[in-house]
């Protein structure tokens, strides 16, 4: 049997997500042995040739260069997977979107003028069309082991679209909303990181998006009760995932 | 039934200890959870304060052992593990074989179940061993298991067992069942291992006052209970309400997190994974081997409905309505049983505070 062609990806990002990958330790030859790895930076030199099977990629659109290179990943790719909070939902350098992208130049660059920038960093999909997305800041080893074994079993990957909270109550933790008003995100954020911040009794804060269907408006009604002002509130949403949580705001679905 | 001086109820765990994991109450990041417990963890003294969405843990006044409510655990945690492994597999190109994993371990001794879990481990049962197939983990857990019930001193600000038809009083399903006096412990058998236990204890005879005492702070306790739900007219109410505007208003406040369902001691839906770690695969040997993984799950979750071709309860407002109908009206049809207990912990922790108390009353209204 022919081992499935692989690439990996990087657009604008810092590269944990594909660390992450690396990080498979345990699995990473597993992952060498099933897989032919065709393209993938970090690891070889290997220029890219031909056909994928699956393409990772990482990072978020933010060049006018990088809007045609996605295009041309996703023509030769039999599956496009995103891998982390910048490639699913833009990532924090998103935080631009809201802003005027020249004060940033001038502010950050001292030749402001030769830095070639779109005035937003956009997710993939806003590109290309995409089978799955793995969220996270980074992307969880376990789910992108998960995403490829699934493929190789040509079954649909178990990514949860349920609320963290779920994760938490199953490992027992002290709701750190009821028990102590704390603005935890667990509600309305999709699950997968393995409950990192609150089994350390920080309430969590969004690196894994929102869940499918969260109610962001109602949740911020119980911290606006405890005591945020709405300028706190929207500072909780504006982080690596700070694009997905105001779109799911104003997303019109079926209440 | 007999009558145990208080100092003495670490006879009774040591008894039980050397032969079970205890399983009581215990405090951990400001909150009552249930965990393997030695006697002096139980947080005598300590005072829950409980509202819709919210709990805090007080040292109070009350002179009681178990002086506080029950907290978001329960039996369900041990006898229904929010994560465990149901089989390992390996498939190869002729055979798949299959192994059972060991659930044996050490028998486990709830100490401190209140009324309405008791009537909760009732559905369970019959969930996990009434049907023709029985749950073989559940069942090896529950049989070995004893549970050490408890009249309720004091209700949580949540409670309406009384309601439900549930408590405050412990009236059977029990191997022991306690009431905490002044001074002691009644104490009453429930089955021969319970029997089995009190031999050993210096036990003595039961006054006509401490009769009068249980009977008194039974009354106390009822008198305390906050909550109530109208149940003459359920679960018929339901059915006439499946297209209550109180629905969509539910569903704007309503975050789907799933919360309640994972708090409360009569669900127990759960989802099923095969797990497959890429050294598993071996696709020229053409074998996969993993384990298959069970995990609660909640009507709350979208994934839960979604079958081939689509979800068919895509709004909150359907998923919410699942939820109330199957605790106040299908589980009747389906278990002859309430499916809500009134123990009030989907009230105290879920994070919007929706009550379903009120959520009941408001059906009623005329539209
Ligand atoms: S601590 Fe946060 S994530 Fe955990 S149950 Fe509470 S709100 Fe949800
Ligand atoms: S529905 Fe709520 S009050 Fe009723 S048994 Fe479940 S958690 Fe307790
Ligand atoms: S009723 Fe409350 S706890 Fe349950 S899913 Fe809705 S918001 Fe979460």
């Amino acid at each position: 049997m022919k081992r499935p062609r692989i690439g990996v990806f990087k657009f604008t990002s810092c590269d944990g997500c594909q660390l992450s990958l690396l990080n498979l330790e345990d699995e990473l030859l597993d992952f060498v042995g099933l897989f032919q790895v065709a393209y993938f930076r970090e690891a070889t030199d290997r220029p890219l040739r031909g056909h994928l099977d699956i393409a990772l990629v990482e990072g978020s659109v933010s060049t006018e260069r990088q809007r045609s290179h996605v295009v041309a990943v996703r023509e030769r790719t039999r599956y496009l997977v995103t891998v982390g909070a910048c490639a699913t939902s833009g990532g924090l350098q998103a935080l631009r979107n809201w802003a005027d992208i020249d004060d940033y130049k001038n502010a950050v660059y001292p030749s402001p003028a030769i830095i070639e920038t779109l005035p937003c960093s956009t997710p993939i999909s806003d590109h290309v069309y995409v089978d799955y997305e793995l969220w996270g800041c980074p992307v969880s080893s376990d789910e992108l082991s998960e995403t490829l074994g699934s493929f190789l079993l040509d079954k649909r990957p178990g990514i949860p679209g349920y609320s963290l909270c779920m994760e938490c109550k199953r490992k027992g933790i002290p709701c750190l909303l009821i028990a102590r008003s704390a603005p935890c995100l667990g509600p309305v954020t999709r699950a997968g990181c393995g409950v990192l911040c609150p089994s350390l009794e920080r309430p969590c804060y969004g690196c894994f998006g929102p869940k499918e269907g969260a109610n962001i408006d109602s949740l911020l009604n119980v911290f606006r009760k405890s005591g945020l002002s709405h300028h706190d509130c929207a500072l909780l949403l504006d982080k690596m995932n700070t694009s997905a949580y105001r779109k799911a705001r104003t997303r019109e679905g079926p209440p | 039934m007999k009558k145990l001086k208080k100092e003495h109820l670490r006879i009774l765990f040591g008894g039980l200890t050397e032969s079970h994991r205890v399983i009581g109450p215990k405090i951990e990041g400001g909150v009552v959870v249930l965990a393997e417990i030695a006697v002096h963890d139980i947080p005598a003294g300590f005072e829950d304060r409980q509202m819709a969405g919210s709990y805090r843990l007080v040292t109070g006044e009350r002179p009681e052992i178990f002086s506080f409510s029950a907290g978001p655990d329960s039996f369900k945690r041990f006898l229904h593990p929010p994560v465990s492994e149901m089989f390992a597999f390996k498939s190869s190109r002729t055979a798949i074989a299959i192994t059972a994993p060991d659930c044996q371990g050490k028998p486990l001794a709830f100490i401190g179940v209140r009324a309405c879990d008791i009537a909760a481990l009732k559905l369970y049962d019959k969930v996990f061993l009434g049907g023709a197939e029985k749950d073989q983990c559940y069942e090896s857990r529950r049989k070995d298991s004893l549970v050490i019930a408890l009249d309720c001193s004091y209700p949580g600000d949540n409670c309406f067992c009384h309601a439900m038809g549930t408590g405050p009083s412990v009236m059977d399903g029990f191997d022991i069942a306690l009431v905490e006096l002044d001074a002691s412990f009644l104490l009453e058998a429930g089955t021969i291992a319970g029997q089995r236990l009190l031999d050993v204890l210096s036990l003595e005879e039961v006054t006509e006052g401490d009769m009068k005492e249980r009977s008194s702070r039974t009354e106390r306790c009822l008198g305390m209970m906050k909550k109530s739900i109208r149940t003459e007219d359920l679960p018929g109410l339901i059915y006439r309400s499946l297209d209550h505007p109180r629905w969509m208003d539910i569903a704007e406040r309503d975050l789907e997190c799933g919360n309640c369902t994972q708090v409360c001691p009569t669900c127990f839906c759960h989802s099923h994974y095969d797990f497959v770690r890429l050294a598993g695969i071996s696709p020229r040997a053409r074998e996969v081997s993993g384990t298959r993984v069970r995990k609660w799950d909640s009507c709350f979750s979208r994934n839960f409905a979604r079958v081939h071709g689509g979800n068919f309860r895509p709004s909150r407002r359907a998923r919410y309505r699942q939820w109330m109908s199957h605790k106040l009206a299908y589980t009747f049809e389906q278990f002859g049983l309430p499916g809500c207990v009134g123990c009030g912990r989907c009230i105290t922790w879920c994070p919007a505070g929706i009550d379903i108390t009120r959520e009941v009353e408001a059906l009623r209204d005329v539209r």
